[in-house]
């Protein structure tokens, strides 16, 4: 909402200037986002000072070296007479439009270049005085915009006007909250209380009613609480008077006709949107309100040609629609300069329709905002008065004719305000009196009610309040938020457990992060398939309307954007959400963890200059750390996984798959080296209400996500024993199972057993690779004799021979 | 022998072994030495014990107490030379240049945004908070409806909403988690949910379709908007500094009243105005109020027994500022670049 100062000054004598009135309404009422001064065109002057200045001999003029704070001085050539070294003055740069519309260029003069002007009050508009340059008497540096230095002319408040308080989308509205504030008391503007009083009754009715010669009707109360019209003869359309002018100027308007800009500045003064049709261009001398019927159509004033439907309410003459009611009036009923009879309706529309019909025709004008939100549908037969008696006054004409077809709406139920609620809400006790003295400054009747309540009942501009706390928050905000106490008070602790999916995230990312690797946050959104993926109905990007199903997708994205920037050692892990379709009301959404390595597996140092690239055996390690931290106390087994998967391992942990470790197929230029991605699940993100609207399901608070504590084991107090064995085992046989028959071959004493090398080439024959194993023994209570490691080592060879047909190397 | 002509011996050793010692010039020779001086077969401080014996029974005291003094010596400086040759044989193998880096792992670095939610979460826990999540994929009512959003109103408007169905949304807040809570949990609640949140706004360099947001809330009896100011500020001055002042603002979201927005005192310019306050002097931190009585029946409590308030804030917009990132976008690239100059 744009709001003039001086406007604003007309509703409510404020004489505060535009940062008190700034700042009065941000801390009370709503933000102020800005002051524009309306001067735009004196934006790109500066002060500039001058440093040195010589009269050119047998001239007025002077030559002159001006600091505009570029750093440079410039030379500029002066002609009027008060120019004085020292002295700052309004400066305008090469390229600066002066507001006559001149360009200020480089040019040469008598010999001298003069780069820029000094300038008069009378060129930069602000006065008649030429007597010379015009001196600014600032201690600002030279530069600052000149604006700055001297506010000129009116300045525009943009407030931030949020849904809820449509009453503050007119400079009435603004007013009422400047008087409430300040005490002091709203009026309405000269130019309103100069218009004489009309002399012609309302005519009144249900839904159809007449007066000046044209009938109006509604055909749906419902659609239409209130229609009001006023029918003015012998208007002259033509410039507006300046004071109007200025008014719609004021609030970034573009002034048309005296007719359309008194209807708009209804619209900002007061917050009715009003339409004027030209009378003489309805067929049929009737208005009727209804809905559109399927296959009509209405050129709008903006030209286009608009398809409409029953869902949207117009405005219809004899015999078509004529304007879209509440969004925009249509081209054949338009004002124009040969109109001489004018008919001003004033409405009030259902909101919900216009909502709808604008979205329709995708037309947000300044009236369907209005609209939408909610009028004062209390005041429309104020507005009508005023609006017929001033395009009246501005269009030199006479008000024949006024009709008011439905009701003002009935005065709300009193919503009870307690005092003591007020304290308990806002912790600051409110005296009951000044409770009702800030809701009366605001236009709530306020009286006595029930066991020490009040009664209070909102005016009809405020649709907002309808409930106590709507009326604590006026309190609070209306005495100023500032005031409320501030201590910080002790607190009971809360019920609800740590997320367990977030206390998994956390110590995830601390295992990860001390790997190396980098966590991102990327977008979920994929290419992916309608059968397989979540769709958004309405996405951004139509080349990307899924929702992913895996975090690897997200993960090769970002490492191939990372490999176009030439970056090869990519290390990234996200834990976030992923989706698949589900027949329950919502899809399935899982948190996951991913990680994705590729190239160097440390950073390159003197004594590694060509460090070795990450490979599989550097993924599997880190699945298998992940998973252990991911799912701490469990048991975690990576699993070959079958051919179909294209995976390497799959990730089981107590017998349950819930992840795998794979190659990544990247879009990856030669240099790059292969990259290698692991992703498990952390567990489902439940999405089913969690009780009925309106109910809890409130049961035992469990502490779900909690670790078991690692059980602690004594150290041994006797020397282990410890020998390798150098086996051939065939390609066909895994090495896991050798080690699982050395382990159970190796018994309870067996305390570690090691994969330390593995070997083909020369010695071992095709077909075989000899792999080394570490074993370690240890008895818990004796030292262990020569001659039992000696016997173990021959039952571990005879094992593996029995059992898998391994030898083991001899050298 | 005499014990004045022991003595003399004795002394003559001191006088002698540290020359001898420093003229080792490998551990061999130190070896060579140590066997001469200390050796058990045939050095000297040996000889000398064993002449010890032959003294007068009144004069060994006296002797011996000074050929132990003299061993002593001897050893530490035999000791010390020994590092000192271990030492210059391993340079033996190339001077040791100390100059030169250290064998280092790659590092990490935790999310910029992801930093930004550990400090609140940090602050908010000393306050005895605890984190709760929800779903992304949510529910229009968790979403909407619970939330006090009259249907079909303007305040939708503030919203643009991904829609998965007609009734399911990608969640456009992080509010919908109150909902869910205070369903399951009964009070006192105070919790925070931070998560990923989703607007249909075009990528540009202060918008992304999906964003960080935190919520907090408290619900219990006698939960105040003093409590509210009380805590944000509290919070504001633990995450910006001691010196840091806030002000509260009129503003609304459907499910709080009164509603408010917290701003902090700019930084750059300590309130005079500029570029990065857009000359207000006031930068926006968060959305807050108290939780609406609608939003408390909605999820089965009492709401004349119970009140609560609650707040949203975006970590995003503070990563960027305090970065100095000028494109929100770089936070989705994950250019490592970029994460490198991220790493703890």
């Amino acid at each position: 909402m744009n709001v003039s100062h001086a406007w604003l000054a007309r509703f409510v004598p404020h004489g505060r200037s535009p940062e008190a009135i700034r700042d009065l309404l941000t801390a009370h009422v709503a933000t102020v986002e800005g002051l524009e001064s309306l001067r735009t065109d004196l934006v790109p002057f500066v002060v500039g000072q001058v440093i040195e200045s010589e009269k050119i001999p047998e001239t007025k003029l002077s030559y002159n070296k001006v600091d505009d704070g570029s750093g440079t001085l410039l030379e500029v050539v002066c002609g009027a007479p008060n120019v004085t070294v020292g002295a700052k003055y309004p400066f305008a740069r090469t390229g600066t439009t002066m507001p006559g519309g001149l360009v200020i260029e480089k040019r040469k003069i008598r010999g001298f270049t003069s780069n820029g002007m000094l300038c008069s009050a009378r060129e930069l508009g602000l006065g008649a005085d030429h007597d010379g340059i015009l001196t600014l008497e600032t201690s600002a540096a030279p530069g600052t915009p000149f604006l700055d230095v001297v506010p000129t002319g009116d300045v525009r408040i943009v407030v931030d006007v949020l849904p809820n308080r449509p009453d503050l989308l007119s400079h009435r509205g603004v007013a009422r909250e400047v008087a409430a504030l300040t005490g002091i008391v709203l009026q309405m503007p000269e130019e309103i209380t100069a218009l004489p009083a009309l002399t012609t009754s309302v005519v009144r009715g249900g839904a159809e009613g007449a007066a000046g010669g044209i009938t109006v009707r509604i055909a749906d109360c419902a659609d239409c609480p209130q229609y009001a019209a006023a029918v003015i003869e012998g208007v002259t359309v033509g410039p507006s008077p300046d004071w109007l002018r200025a008014a719609v100027e004021s609030v970034g308007g573009r002034s048309i006709n005296n007719i359309v800009d008194a209807t708009n500045y209804l619209l900002h003064g007061f917050g009715q949107p009003v339409h004027a049709f030209d009378a003489a261009r309805l067929r049929g001398a009737t208005l009727e309100v209804r809905r559109a019927r399927t296959g009509e159509t209405l050129v709008t004033l903006d030209g286009a040609s608009r398809t409409l439907a029953p869902t949207m309410l117009v405005i219809a003459d004899g015999s078509a629609p004529t304007a879209l009611a509440g969004v925009m009036g249509g081209q054949g009923s338009e004002v124009t300069e040969s109109t001489t009879r004018v008919v001003l309706e004033v409405a009030e529309f259902a909101p919900a329709l216009v909502r709808t019909t604008r979205r329709a025709v995708g037309l947000s004008t300044d009236a369907s905002y209005r609209f939408e939100r909610g009028i004062d549908g209390g005041a429309q037969e104020e507005m009508l008065h005023i609006g017929a008696a001033l395009l009246a006054q501005v269009g030199g004409g006479k008000v024949t004719g006024l009709v008011h077809l439905g009701e003002a709406p009935s005065a709300r139920p009193a919503v009870a305000v307690r005092p003591a609620r007020v304290a308990a809400v806002l912790g600051d006790a409110v005296p009951a009196s000044e409770i009702a003295a800030l809701l009366t400054s605001v236009g709530c009747a306020v009286a006595a009610g029930a066991n020490g309540a009040l009664a209070v009942t909102p005016p009809s501009w405020r649709h907002d309040i309808h409930r106590e706390v709507d009326c604590i928050e006026e309190v609070a905000r209306l005495r100023g938020f500032d005031r409320l106490p501030d201590a910080l008070q002790g607190a009971r602790p809360g019920t609800v457990p740590d997320h367990p999916l977030w206390v998994a995230y956390r110590q995830l990312r601390d295992a990860l992060v001390a790997e190396g690797v980098h966590e991102v946050r990327p977008l979920p959104f994929v290419r992916g398939e309608d059968a397989s993926h979540v769709r958004v109905r309405n996405p951004l990007a139509e080349d990307e309307p899924h929702l992913r199903r895996s975090l690897l997708e997200s993960l090769a994205r970002r490492a191939e954007y990372n490999l176009t920037r030439m970056q090869g050692d990519v290390r990234l892990f996200e834990v976030g959400a992923v989706f698949r379709p589900s027949s329950a009301a919502l899809p399935h959404e899982e948190h996951r963890v991913a990680a994705l390595l590729m190239g160097a597996r440390r950073p390159v140092h003197f004594s590694e200059p060509q460090p070795p690239a990450y490979d599989a055996w550097d993924a599997k390690a880190l699945g298998e750390r992940m998973a252990a931290v991911a799912h701490p106390g469990a048991v975690v087994t990576l699993r070959a996984a079958g051919e179909a998967t294209g995976a390497l391992w799959e990730i089981v942990v107590d017998d349950q798959v819930v992840g795998e470790i794979r190659q990544l197929a990247l879009d990856a230029p030669v240099w790059a080296k292969p990259a290698f991605g692991i992703e498990l699940v952390l567990g489902a993100m439940p999405s089913a209400p969690v009780a009925p609207p309106k109910s809890h399901a409130h049961g035992t608070v469990t502490s779900q996500g909690r670790r078991a504590p690692v059980r602690f084991r004594t150290l041994p107090t006797t020397p282990a024993a410890e020998f390798d064995l150098a086996l051939l085992v065939p390609e066909a046989v895994e090495a896991a199972a050798v080690e699982t028959v050395l382990r159970e071959a190796g018994g309870a004493l067996l305390e570690r057993c090691v994969l330390f090398d593995e070997f083909r080439g020369t010695g071992v024959a095709e077909g075989f690779r000899s792999l080394a194993w570490r074993l370690t023994f240890r008895h818990p209570e004796r030292t262990l004799k020569e001659k039992e490691i000696e016997g173990r080592r021959q039952q571990l060879l005879s094992a593996v021979e029995t059992r898998l047909d391994v030898r083991p190397r001899v050298a | 022998m005499t014990l004045s002509e022991f003595l003399a011996a004795v002394e003559q050793l001191a006088a002698d072994a540290p020359a001898q010692i420093a003229a080792a010039a490998t551990l061999d020779e130190w070896t060579a030495v140590r066997t001469a001086l200390v050796g058990r077969q045939a050095g000297r401080i040996t000889d000398l014990m064993t002449g010890l014996a032959a003294l007068p029974k009144e004069a060994k005291r006296e002797a011996g107490q000074r050929v132990n003094e003299v061993k002593a010596t001897i050893e530490a400086a035999l000791d010390a030379r020994q590092v000192e040759l271990e030492a210059a044989a391993q340079g033996a193998f190339g001077p040791l240049d100390r100059s030169m880096p250290g064998r280092a792992h790659w590092r990490g670095a935790v999310h910029p945004v992801s930093q930004v939610i550990d400090e609140v979460v940090e602050i908010f826990r000393e306050l005895g908070f605890t984190i709760a999540l929800g779903p992304e994929a949510e529910n229009a009512w968790y979403n909407f409806g619970a939330l006090n959003f009259p249907a079909d109103h303007p305040a939708m408007d503030m919203h643009d909403t991904l829609y998965l169905g007609a009734d399911q949304v990608l969640r456009t807040h992080t509010s919908p988690v109150q909902v869910r809570t205070l369903q399951r949990y009964p009070p006192p609640v105070r919790i925070l949910a931070p998560g990923n949140v989703y607007r249909r706004d075009f990528f540009d360099p202060s918008h992304a379709p999906m964003f960080a947001q935190i919520e907090g809330l408290v619900v219990d009896e006698g939960v105040t908007f003093a409590d509210l100011k009380a805590t944000l500020s509290h919070f504001a001055r633990r995450f910006f500094g001691a010196e840091t002042t806030t002000r509260f603002r009129p503003s609304f979201f459907p499910f709080t009243e009164p509603s408010a927005e917290m701003d902090v005192r700019c930084g750059v310019c300590r309130g005079a105005g500029c570029g990065v306050c857009k000359q207000s002097g006031w930068i926006e931190i968060l959305g807050a109020g108290m939780v609406h009585p609608a939003v408390l029946e909605a999820a089965g409590l009492d709401s004349e027994k119970y009140t609560g308030w609650a707040f949203g804030m975006g970590p995003a917009r503070t990563a960027l500022s305090r970065h100095g990132i000028p494109d929100i976008r770089i936070l989705y690239d994950s250019d490592v670049r970029v994460l490198d100059q991220f790493v703890s």
